[in-house]
C-alpha cells in the first residue's frame, strides 16, 4: 500500500520536534529551579523536582519539546528567570 | 546547582506568607544593600544591543552578538550551543525584551522599598511583585556569583579565605541574597 509521504525532505525536518534543554550551573538554587519548572510549564512538583535533579546530577535535562517556535519561546521565558537554557533539534 | 548554606544568625530579614501577601522585613542596612545592587544591575543592563529605527521600536535589534562581559553573557546566554547564526538571530529578537523585563523587575523591587528608612522596612508584596523580587534577586545573584566565579564548593573555599580579603563583603552579600531568595521561594510555594 502506498503511504502518504511529505513531498520534500524539508517538510520532514520541519515536523521533527525540537527540545528545550536546561543546563546545570552553580548559582541557581535547587528550590528556585523547581519553582520555575512548575511556574513556566505547569508541571506538578514531583515532575519539576525530578527534572531539577536531572539537571543537577547529569548536567542538563530536556524540559520540554515541540516546534522550534514553541521551544524558542520557552527558552526565552527560562532566560527571563535566569536559567541557562538552550534550543536543540531532537536527533 | 546551588543550595542555601546554613547561614549564621546575623541577618534580621524575614520573608513570610500572610493573608495580606508576602511580607518582607529588612533592616535599614539590608534595604540599602538591595537598593544599591538593583541600581547596579540596572546600570549594567543599561545599554541595549545595537538597535536603531523601526525594528528597535518593536524590540528587534539590527544585529546582536554574545556580550563580552561574562555577567551579561550569563544573563543572556546563547540559545543555541552549536549554531552561532541561530544564536545571533534568537538574540536579535529576544535580548531587548529580556533586558527590559529585567530592568522592570528591578524597578518593582526599588518601588516596593521606597518606604525604607535607617530603621528598616516592612513591605507587603502581591504575587506579581513577589515574582519580580524573585527574578531580580536571582539576576543580582547571577551577576555577583559570576563576578566571584562561584562554584559548587564556594562555601568551603570562602571558609579558608583571610577574613580581611577584599572580596569578603561580596561573598557575604551573595550568601545573604541566597538566603533571602530561598525564603522567598518557600513563601511562594
Amino acid at each position: 500500500m502506498e503511504l502518504d509521504r511529505p513531498d520534500t525532505e524539508e517538510d520532514v525536518r520541519a515536523d521533527r520536534p525540537w527540545l528545550a534543554i536546561v543546563w546545570n550551573d552553580p548559582i541557581n538554587l535547587m528550590s528556585y529551579v523547581t519553582y520555575v519548572f512548575q511556574t513556566v510549564f505547569g508541571y506538578p512538583k514531583s515532575k519539576a523536582e525530578k527534572l531539577m535533579m536531572d539537571v543537577h546530577h547529569k548536567g542538563r535535562a530536556v524540559v520540554a519539546n515541540g516546534t522550534r517556535e514553541e521551544m524558542e519561546r520557552d527558552v526565552e521565558i527560562l532566560h527571563s528567570y535566569g536559567l541557562w537554557a538552550t534550543v536543540k533539534r531532537d536527533d | 546547582m546551588g543550595t542555601a548554606p546554613p547561614s549564621g544568625g546575623e541577618a534580621v530579614s524575614t520573608v513570610k506568607r500572610t493573608r495580606r501577601g508576602i511580607v518582607v522585613r529588612l533592616s535599614g542596612e539590608e534595604a540599602s544593600l538591595v537598593k544599591a545592587l538593583m541600581e547596579q544591575l540596572q546600570e549594567l543592563l543599561g545599554d541595549p544591543p545595537d538597535a536603531t529605527g523601526d525594528l528597535a521600536a518593536i524590540g528587534i535589534a539590527e544585529n546582536a552578538v554574545t556580550p563580552e562581559d561574562p555577567v551579561l553573557a550569563r544573563l543572556f546566554p546563547d540559545a543555541y550551543r552549536e549554531d552561532g547564526a541561530a544564536a545571533g538571530e534568537f538574540r536579535r529578537y529576544t535580548e531587548m525584551g529580556l533586558r527590559e523585563g529585567k530592568r522592570e523587575a528591578a524597578d518593582v523591587v526599588l518601588d516596593t522599598l521606597k518606604g525604607a528608612s535607617d530603621t528598616g522596612v516592612e513591605t507587603v508584596l502581591d504575587q506579581a511583585q513577589a515574582q519580580a523580587w524573585l527574578k531580580a534577586l536571582n539576576d543580582v545573584r547571577l551577576a555577583l556569583g559570576t563576578r566571584l566565579d562561584i562554584g559548587e564548593d564556594w562555601y568551603d573555599e570562602v571558609g579558608e579565605l583571610d577574613p580581611g580579603d577584599p572580596r569578603m563583603p561580596m561573598y557575604a552579600a551573595y550568601d545573604w541574597l541566597t538566603m533571602v531568595q530561598e525564603s522567598l521561594v518557600r513563601a511562594l510555594w
